[in-house]
């Protein structure tokens, strides 16, 4: 058996730890790895950083569980609904306890994951010139071009301890196949000291060999993999199954108040063990209505000589 | 104080627009410069239909973002209403625009269903390109996008929006319940910085319409005048705001925001009491033109349940 598969709380025990930076969410709406978030909860985690562009509700969900100490993205909320309830909660009233938050813009933290892929300090960039993102933030400083004098924002690199990142399949080695929006997830992973690959299903590396520009993660950046098929619910896995809405809207209603978190937390977190007894509460009726209805198969190209 | 999807527009608002007591409107418009021109027969069937017809504030908001898209421009599209509103465009007068979406999409056609995230799966089959945000970005760094679309939930005179703290940024991280922290970013600091011309769709009330809004998230013009060039923005600043009581532009040289279309129905002194400054209204204010009977037909089989446009 190779070693790098692991269940999910094997994972999350033995590569989060509490006081970390996490990058995750990183294809923006889709692929978002929830099953990891709902394990790091379970597993009582503190003092995260948590990284991303927009994360949709994972990361509310981690601050209001009281995981979290800082934050550092471009957007914290529900996309479909709007506010996230929790994040203003911990931000407005310190509830459950107060974090910093480092805001970016989505171009701004993809240049400061591409800086750390590169392996180079920062990034210059014209965006957010002008907006107050860059006042008093540790990680932009205005700097003037060393050729043209002209005005830059310099990024600064932001190495993450871990990258969670959900994908489509990958070989036991994590050589990992994505489609569909790919968002900072490259650069996610490249930036990361180490990586968990949360994938729908594990496959035989001749799949993967036989389309290797469909390779967006090469195993060797793999620190572990864990097989969770729906692992991303209720967010959308292209080819698996469609985002859930209504899960989305529900979550937007029922933690308008900490009372109402609280209740959705214990039913759908820290009431249930594994992806499997989530799925169950979550319903046959459901995944049959989210699964793909229709396939829609690319065509195939061929790598022959 | 929030920004809800529910607050998005205020209140049940279907607008009645019967245009039985101006029976001669055809004539009207083509009235300017005060010849009469030849009545039309496609915009005599328009106004035939008008007669009868009955769309909600979103429906008028969505067509109105729609006919700001040029055809052949590239879009950058923003979530909510402007993904509805690029579906639009692309159905009626600008078939040939392209759709850049921040999660790496790149489109030239609609997608097949409604979308309530960008991320949805019916936006990336039939896709052209996906890809990642930092090469949709970089392009439009490099200055391929004609026109970006987005929300905003504080604008000021100079179209600087707030997406991120009502009340200012507080001096410590010490928890401040008076303000209010709203989700932040995404891509809108992107797209108002780099993007050739700024679309923006958001509510029209006072509190949101300010003289200065309380922390730039999105810079449009900053203090007016050449500010983005000062600042060393590449190009670019607002266009247009629709907004839930009119269209508003922006002068030419002040870059002060301006009046210049009024939603039928709504009278020019409303919008005056609900902007937070003497807002100048345009010599030759129009009425904005309703959603056609294509526009609408096209928005509720888009929209089937009303998400979007009958919230």
């Amino acid at each position: 058996m190779n070693r790098k598969i692991l269940s999910m709380q094997e994972a999350i025990a033995r590569f989060v730890r509490d006081g970390m930076s996490i990058v995750a969410g990183t294809a923006l709406e889709s692929l978002i790895p929830f099953s990891a978030g709902h394990e790091i909860i379970r597993q009582g985690r503190r003092d995260l950083t948590l990284i991303g562009p927009i994360s949709d509700i994972l990361f509310d969900l981690l601050i209001g569980a009281g995981c979290v100490r800082k934050v550092v993205a471009a957007w914290v909320g529900n996309v479909m609904m709007g506010s996230g309830y929790n994040f203003r909660r911990a931000v407005e009233e310190g509830i459950p306890h107060p974090i910093d938050v480092e805001d970016h813009s989505n171009f701004t933290i993809a240049l400061a994951l591409h800086a750390a892929a590169l392996g180079v300090p920062y990034l210059p960039t014209k965006t957010a010139l002008g907006s107050d993102l860059p006042v008093n933030h540790p990680g932009m400083k205005e700097i003037g071009c060393p050729f043209t004098g002209e005005k830059l924002l310099a990024v600064q690199a932001i190495h993450p301890d871990i990258a969670i990142i959900q994908v489509q399949r990958c070989d036991p080695e994590g050589n990992a196949h994505i489609w569909g929006n790919t968002g900072i997830t490259g650069d996610a992973a490249r930036a990361s000291r180490s990586l968990i690959l949360v994938t729908e299903e594990i496959v035989s590396p001749d799949i993967i060999r036989s389309d290797p520009n469909r390779t967006l993660i090469p195993g060797f950046l793999v620190s572990a993999v864990v097989e969770e098929p729906w692992g991303a619910h209720p967010s959308p896995v292209q080819g698996y199954y469609n985002r859930d809405h209504g899960f989305y809207k529900d979550y937007h209603e029922e933690t308008k108040t900490l009372e109402g978190f609280q209740k959705w937390l214990n039913r759908w977190v820290k009431g249930v063990e594994t992806r499997h007894s989530y799925l169950q509460l979550l319903g046959e009726e459901r995944i049959q209505e989210l699964k793909v209805k229709k396939e829609a198969l690319s065509a195939p190209a061929n790598f022959g000589y | 104080m929030g920004i809800e999807r529910g607050q998005y527009v205020q209140g049940p608002r279907i607008i009645q627009y019967a245009y039985q007591h101006r029976p001669t409107l055809g004539i009207e418009r083509g009235a300017e410069n005060g010849k009469l021109k030849p009545l039309n027969l496609p915009v005599a069937i328009f106004h035939f239909q008008a007669q009868c017809m009955n769309y909600t504030l979103p429906e008028l908001m969505v067509a109105a973002a729609a006919r700001e898209i040029r055809d052949g421009e590239i879009i950058f599209v923003g979530t909510r209403l402007p993904l509805l509103a690029f579906a639009l465009a692309k159905k009626t007068h600008a078939p040939r625009a392209i759709g850049f979406f921040e999660s790496g999409i790149i489109r030239d056609t609609p997608a097949q269903e409604v979308l309530y995230t960008m991320g949805d799966s019916p936006n990336i089959l039939g896709a052209i390109q996906c890809g990642s945000t930092l090469d949709l970005m970089g392009m439009m760094q490099r200055g391929w996008v004609d026109a970006g679309f987005i929300g905003g939930a504080e604008i000021d005179k100079y179209g600087n929006l707030n997406t991120s703290y009502i009340g200012g940024k507080p001096h410590s991280d010490h928890p401040n319940p008076d303000f209010t922290r709203l989700p932040g970013s995404g891509g809108a600091c992107d797209i108002a910085a780099l993007a050739r011309r700024l679309l923006i769709i958001m509510p029209h009330e006072k509190r949101r319409f300010k003289n200065r809004v309380d922390y730039i998230t999105s810079p449009g013009y900053g203090t007016g005048g050449n500010w983005r060039e000062t600042v060393g923005l590449p190009r670019g600043g607002p266009g247009a705001v629709i907004t839930t009581r009119g269209i508003l532009r922006f002068d030419p040289v002040t870059k002060e925001m301006y009046l210049a279309s009024n939603h039928p129905g709504i009278p020019v002194e409303e919008i005056l009491a609900n902007t937070g400054w003497d807002l100048k209204v345009a010599s030759d204010l129009k009425e904005t033109p309703p959603p056609t009977r294509e526009e609408l037909n096209f928005i509720r089989a888009y929209d089937p349940t009303g998400f979007w446009t009958r919230g």
